[in-house]
């Protein structure tokens, strides 16, 4: 069996999950107004379930005077319906780009259901390597996390335009700054700056509220944390946590729990405590300060663990 | 300490290529059974080491939960890349010594984790490792003693995707990073007379082969460390030979009675053939 047999099957799976219009969302992400041509969803502080259909990370969208552009596409095929049925109700302009702010299922499961708006999905140029080498797995435990219903239609589709650096996109008399990051959440962390009204979109980037969760680099985000905070913005959308919140005021809780889980596994591994037994109680003190904490700090250090070692 | 690494090229040996076609074949056919395949659970990851189980050691008796060994592993895996697994020996229970420890994940593409020899007088008590677990499997240690017998320790984990999925979170460090290695010596808390704990870091991205390159759709072959051995001047104190299940930056950490005052070395290759070896002086005080 071969790639274009698989991608046959997926592509068979999405059309026929159009042709059976999924059934009307039980949450409905509906994009507000932030300001003139700004708007986002607040996805829910929870772990993707079916109950909450997989919109758990935050989505923007920017209205230029010739087209608009949405950042990253939910976490179910049926999430992305719902979005692409948000942005009609808010515009006619062609949907020119769908940007990717990373890898994570919670942001692009619902990419399929932009296909026919002839939106160029955009994304870091690490993206396409890394869905390469996770998507078939997304895809598989997301059946179980999320269950068949939800998983209907999802496709893993990657960029085609890439950015490697900074890239200017034009929305028509509105202007957007990509930047792609070093390793940090992902090593395909991508932000966006509306220039107009000086919105800044994290991505995972920012956590609010949602303890971060580590799949790139604890010392490449930490290295960052400070460029990202020189950005001049009016407000920021976090990946996940209210928006907008205050910038760089936002970049605060992450800093602090990025330095304590630090200095707690570096104390550690210099005392010689196994990862099994390190991991277990470092970071604990910021227990009490995030949602989903237990679900992803023992992760985190485990991750981190294996990266601080090596300082 | 950092250390000086020297890098050799040798020939690949037939075994490594033999491995490394085996695990590219059984990576295609992972991936390919990936949409189709449900959770493994207790019985059927039993089912598989059932089926692999004459493979790997013949028909010769296997006693299980002897106490001769013990394998450790979290119930449910945090990071399915990086699995801590404790194998520890009981002396007591063996007192001719273990000669060879197997590691084995039921439901991996190469179940076959590692295969650690453990030098004969070197005094083992405890080896830890991480490990990439690719579903929910039991993980077991089959210890071989000098008189032939087979003993075996197992649990069940829970995870999912560490071999398919999370390759290097960063993957071009990885690959500069190369060889690079890391000994650090302490004192040990395994056993009161002379043995000292080491830990040994290896920088390797350990590639799983489960990964395409985006570009070709080729699958990246395997490239993974597969053979390793620390010894003290002639003397060997623990060899392993291993596959794409241990963990990318492949990490032991084990106790051992130090003699003498000679310097500890390590040798390791991998499937390219790439040979790294270091040297490091004993640092911890032992009483001789």
């Amino acid at each position: 069996m071969s790639t274009l047999t698989r991608r046959q099957i997926l592509g068979w799976a999405a059309s026929s999950a159009l042709i059976h219009t999924p059934a009307r969302a039980a949450v409905e992400p509906k994009l507000s107004a932030l300001a003139d041509g700004v708007y986002a969803f607040t996805g829910a502080e929870e772990m993707m379930e079916p109950a909450n259909q997989g919109a758990i990370c935050n989505v923007g969208l920017i209205v230029g005077t010739e087209s608009a552009a949405l950042i990253d596409s939910g976490g179910s095929y049926l999430e992305g319906v719902e979005l692409l049925r948000a942005v009609r109700e808010i515009t006619d302009k062609p949907l020119r780009y769908l940007i990717n702010t990373h890898m994570h299922p919670d942001h692009i499961f619902g990419n399929a259901a932009f296909k026919e708006t002839g939106a160029q999905i955009v994304g870091h140029t690490n993206l396409p390597a890394a869905l390469e080498a996770r998507g078939a797995f997304y895809l598989q435990s997301f059946r179980r996390q999320l269950g068949e219903e939800l998983m209907r239609g999802v496709e893993i589709i990657p960029p085609t335009v890439l950015v490697a650096d900074r890239t200017e996109l034009d929305l028509g008399d509105r202007k957007l700054d990509l930047r792609a990051w070093q390793p940090a959440h992902t090593d395909n962390d991508l932000t966006v700056m509306d220039r107009t009204s000086g919105t800044f979109f994290a991505g995972d980037l920012v956590f609010l509220g949602h303890l971060p969760t580590m799949d790139g680099s604890l010392l490449g985000w930490m290295r960052q944390l400070d460029e990202l905070a020189a950005i001049a913005a009016s407000g920021v959308v976090p990946g996940h946590g209210p928006s907008p919140s205050a910038w760089p005021d936002a970049i605060a809780p992450e800093r602090r729990y990025f330095e304590t889980l630090a200095s707690d596994l570096r104390a550690a591994i210099k005392a010689g405590v196994p990862l099994a037994e390190a991991v277990t109680t470092a970071g604990q003190s910021e227990r009490a300060k995030w949602k989903l904490f237990d679900e992803y700090n023992e992760r985190n250090a485990t991750t981190a663990y294996a990266e601080l070692e090596w300082e | 300490m950092p250390a000086k690494v020297k890098v050799k090229r040798q020939a690949v040996s037939p075994v490594a290529h033999y491995l490394t076609l085996l695990v590219f074949a059984l990576g295609v056919l992972v991936v390919l059974t990936a949409y189709a395949s449900a959770q493994q659970t207790p019985a059927s990851s039993e089912q598989v080491w059932l089926s692999l189980k004459d493979d790997v050691f013949g028909d010769r008796a296997i006693v299980l939960d002897d106490g001769v060994v013990r394998v450790e592993a979290p119930k449910r895996a945090q990071d399915a890349a990086i699995v801590p697994v404790d194998i520890f020996l009981d002396p007591a229970k063996a007192p001719e010594g273990v000669k060879t420890v197997t590691m084995i994940i039921d439901v991996n593409p190469a179940p076959v984790a590692a295969k650690f020899d453990i030098g004969k007088d070197a005094g083992i008590t405890h080896i830890s490792t991480r490990v990439r677990v690719n579903d929910y499997s039991y993980i077991r240690a089959i210890a071989e003693t000098a008189d032939g017998k087979l003993h075996m320790s197992q649990t069940f984990i829970k995870a999912s995707g560490g071999c398919s999925a999370p390759a290097a979170k960063n993957s071009k460090e990885a690959l500069a990073a190369m060889g690079q290695m890391k000994l650090r010596q302490f004192e040990s808390t395994e056993n009161m007379s002379k043995a000292e704990e080491l830990q040994l870091m290896i920088r390797h991205p350990n590639n799983s082969g489960l990964q395409r390159d985006p570009l070709t759709q080729y699958f990246i072959p395997a490239h993974f460390v597969d053979k390793l051995s620390v010894s003290q001047g002639d003397r060997l104190i623990l060899a392993m030979e291993g596959g794409i299940s241990i963990s990318e930056d492949p990490n032991f950490r084990f106790d051992f009675t130090a003699q003498g005052k000679e310097p500890l070395k390590v040798i390791a290759s991998d499937t390219e053939g790439k040979q790294f070896e270091s040297e490091w002086p004993l640092t911890t005080p032992v009483s001789n």
